[in-house]
């Protein structure tokens, strides 16, 4: 979507500013951090946890608290990794991308993962609960490989093994 | 402050806890109410105490009693038998394998424990624990019996260098950013560990972080900076908790904050979070973050100590340099110095990964072999194979071969050898390890991660990525590998930051080194390591199989046939070379031809 059409955008009513719940959070991360030095990367990250993303509108919402463009908020939003323009999957399985991962075995999780749940690693399953992603090293070398399964790191993860992954986070049948 | 008989720690590192530790300490806890000793015994929490594939586990102070493999229905008898009787419960003892695969064991002969000393040991939740073990003493003697020069003047007498990677003598970086121009000025902690395979910054946040808090305040008071940041990444929750907890109990016990123990001298710190981009480790990209924008290096002159954030004389130092200090301050630079080799002074800390019995985490003096961390600290190569290769300083580091393993560790004789010393983190490659596969893995690792301001990292590093991506595919071409070459050259010398400067390392050194294997891919169309997808193929062993059809079962793609109780059969033109069928295989049938 390009900046003019952002600014132009109207809020959709599944936008998180259309919630008045979501709203009054998001309106407390700007109250709180709004004249930190440096605010836009705090505020951004707070958004990103708390909402799970961080939309157009909301960019520009942003950006109009801060008295910035919103070219500079869309700048920041889309450089960094971690922040995410659309919804995620309610469960997030991440697959790390370090060195010890990558040579213990990441890459034939991965096709393990693909062929039980049809999508790629970056998208999420069509009834929207789970979310494929690929992050750098996490650090739990040792480990190694590590799937990331919301916030928790589940270590020396064979192929065989990841049904036992998913079958707590499939909705109950 | 309240005394106790013992203490008891407990870990909660996140297998631990999928394995029940919570439970464990609340039944502890309540045990030890019901048996009246919640007087006498304290019970804390930990990171990592090193057997976590047998926890929830917990050790016992003083007598340093190590229990593992524990349940919620133990916990009644062991309090009786340990605490109220006082006998070691045997059945739950940890005994010490032959080999400890875990983050962080006892050191080994070679090693020298500074950094880490306290990692594991204290609760870094309780900045009592810290106190008790020496810690904000260095910081006293700084602020009561030493003037800012005397402080700049001890670090550059040890001979700490920057442990980032660049390997910059910490005392001159100190001096020169409290000779620049302009007020206030900013310290900051660089705690962006992002290289692969890299975590030891991560235990030390986790585990001691008021050892940096000490260091940074020390920083603070000899270049005259009155606000640090500590900028950490985002893949590091726990140590950003653990960072804001330490904060604040130091600021509740007047060590941040106005008039530091009743001093003049005023600090205070700040943790900031990073969103997942590696070229935030680079100090004028995590300038930038900090300052809120897009993480982009820009070029250096004028340098950080000169103008940084917000166009302040700021000094950047990395985590391990920080926990440095305290220790140095403490036992003086004549002590720090007596370790290591002429120019590179102490220990460093690493993350040994790979194909080691022996994975985790390590501290060890300048000049120290790579043979000697490989086979006497990492306890050689798993599975009996042969050493291949060692990678030193993750993405912008190199692969040396077994020719290279007699080579002291220390900055100057990594670079010479075509790697470098980065932040720490060393892969170790059995010969099951195909070059090419690595040096295209760091390529699409840099490349992905290359911020786009400067063309040769931009470009030069796709134009890399798809030749070698090529080579792996049996596609390779004559004139391939002087390409490459030319291309390492023109991406060194013309990039931007660190970063891109680096990039082509990797391919570089594994040209430099494993040529031939480069040579078989692109001439023989032949992956010398098996790797490769592309060239290689797999096969069951009609005679080895039981036709147990656990492979069929496994195989994404439906490429396995055979009947239950006979030899299986891999259709070689559906197959899509992953690799699950051989690794579910309970009778190694399956082989790479």
């Amino acid at each position: 979507m390009s900046l003019a059409t952002i600014a132009k955008t109207r809020i959709p009513a599944n936008d998180p500013l259309a919630d008045p719940e979501k709203k009054q959070i998001i309106d407390e991360i700007l109250e709180k951090n709004k004249d930190l030095p440096g605010a836009l990367m705090v505020i951004l990250n707070e958004l990103q946890s708390r909402i799970g993303y961080i939309s157009n509108p909301m960019q520009q919402y942003v950006a109009d608290a801060l008295h910035i463009p919103v070219s500079k908020v869309h700048g920041v939003v889309t450089f960094y990794s971690f922040f995410t323009t659309t919804p995620r999957g309610k469960h997030t399985i991440k697959f790390c991308m370090g060195t010890a991962c990558y040579v213990g075995g990441t890459p034939q999780l991965i096709e393990k993962a693909k062929s039980l749940l049809g999508i790629e690693p970056g998208q999420t399953t069509p009834d929207g609960n789970i979310t494929l992603e690929l992050c750098r090293c996490v650090g739990a070398c040792s480990q190694a490989p590590v799937v990331v399964v919301d916030d928790q790191i589940v270590g020396r993860v064979r192929p065989n093994k990841f049904p036992q992954i998913l079958r707590p986070l499939q909705p109950q049948a | 402050m309240k005394y106790y008989r013992s203490h008891v720690l407990v870990c909660v590192d996140p297998e631990c806890l999928n394995r029940g530790a919570h439970e464990i300490e609340d039944a502890l806890q309540d045990e030890l109410v019901a048996q009246g000793l919640i007087d006498e015994v304290q019970v804390l929490e930990t990171s990592r105490i090193g057997a976590c594939s047998d926890g929830p586990e917990l050790m016992v102070y003083p007598e340093g009693v190590h229990y593992v493999g524990l349940s919620v229905d133990d916990i009644p008898y062991l309090v009786e038998e340990h605490f109220l009787k006082g006998r070691v419960v045997q059945k739950f003892l940890y005994t010490r394998p032959k080999f400890v695969d875990e983050e962080l064991s006892a050191p080994t002969p070679k090693e020298v424990r500074v950094v880490l000393r306290n990692c594991g040991k204290i609760d870094p939740q309780n900045i009592e624990d810290y106190i008790a073990e020496d810690g904000y003493q260095a910081l006293a003697k700084v602020l009561t019996e030493m003037t800012p020069e005397q402080v700049i003047d001890e670090i550059k007498r040890s001979g700490l260098r920057g442990r980032g990677g660049a390997g910059f003598p910490t005392g001159r970086k100190w001096e020169l950013t409290r000779a620049a121009k302009g007020e206030p000025k900013y310290i900051i902690c660089n705690a962006d560990e992002g290289d692969p395979g890299a975590f030891m910054n991560r235990r030390v946040l986790e585990g001691d972080p008021h050892s940096v808090i000490e260091g940074m305040i020390i920083a603070a008071y000899a270049i005259g900076a009155s606000q640090g940041y500590i900028y950490c990444r985002a893949e590091y929750p726990l140590a950003v908790s653990t960072l804001n907890i330490a904060i604040q109990q130091a600021r509740n016990f007047g060590l941040l904050g106005k008039n530091i123990l009743g001093t003049d001298f005023s600090f205070d710190l700040e943790v900031r979070q990073g969103a997942g981009a590696f070229v935030c480790g680079e100090e004028t990209a995590l300038i930038a973050s900090i300052e809120g924008r897009r993480g982009e290096p820009r070029p250096r002159p004028p340098f950080p100590a000169q103008s940084g954030l917000w166009g302040k004389p700021t000094n950047i130092n990395n985590v391990e340099t920080y926990a440095n200090v305290p220790q140095i301050i403490l036992k003086g630079a004549e002590w720090f110095a007596s370790m290591g080799t002429e120019k590179s002074k102490g220990t460093k800390t690493f993350a040994l990964a790979g194909d080691l019995n022996h994975t985790g985490l390590i501290e060890v003096p300048f000049g120290i072999t790579l043979r000697e961390i490989v086979y006497d600290v990492g306890g050689g190569i798993r599975d009996g194979k042969a050493f291949k290769a060692i990678q030193t300083g993750g993405p912008m580091g190199g692969c040396l071969p077994a020719s290279y393993l007699d080579l002291p560790v220390d900055y100057e004789s990594l670079t010479a050898a075509g790697s470098i010393m980065g932040s720490g983190g060393m892969i170790v490659m059995d010969e099951d390890t195909c070059m090419v596969d690595i040096a295209r893995f760091f390529m699409e690792f840099t490349q992905d991660e290359s911020c786009g301001k400067c063309t040769p990292c931009r470009i030069g590093t796709r134009r890399i990525l798809e030749i070698l991506t090529r080579i792996c595919e049996g596609k390779g071409q004559d004139g391939d590998i002087e390409t490459l070459e030319y291309l390492c050259e023109q991406i060194r010398t013309n990039s931007l930051c660190g970063l891109g400067q680096g990039a082509p390392n990797p391919v570089a050194s594994t040209l430099k080194h494993f040529r031939d294997e480069y040579e078989a891919h692109i001439y023989e169309k032949r992956c010398p390591a098996k790797v490769c997808r592309a060239l290689i193929r797999y096969e069951i062993l009609p005679e080895a199989c039981t036709g147990c059809t656990v492979c069929a079962r496994n195989c994404p793609v439906g490429a396995i046939s055979g009947e239950r109780r006979q030899p299986h059969v891999i259709d070689p033109d559906v197959c899509i070379r992953c690799g699950i069928c051989m690794q579910v295989c309970n009778f190694n049938a399956v082989v790479i031809e």
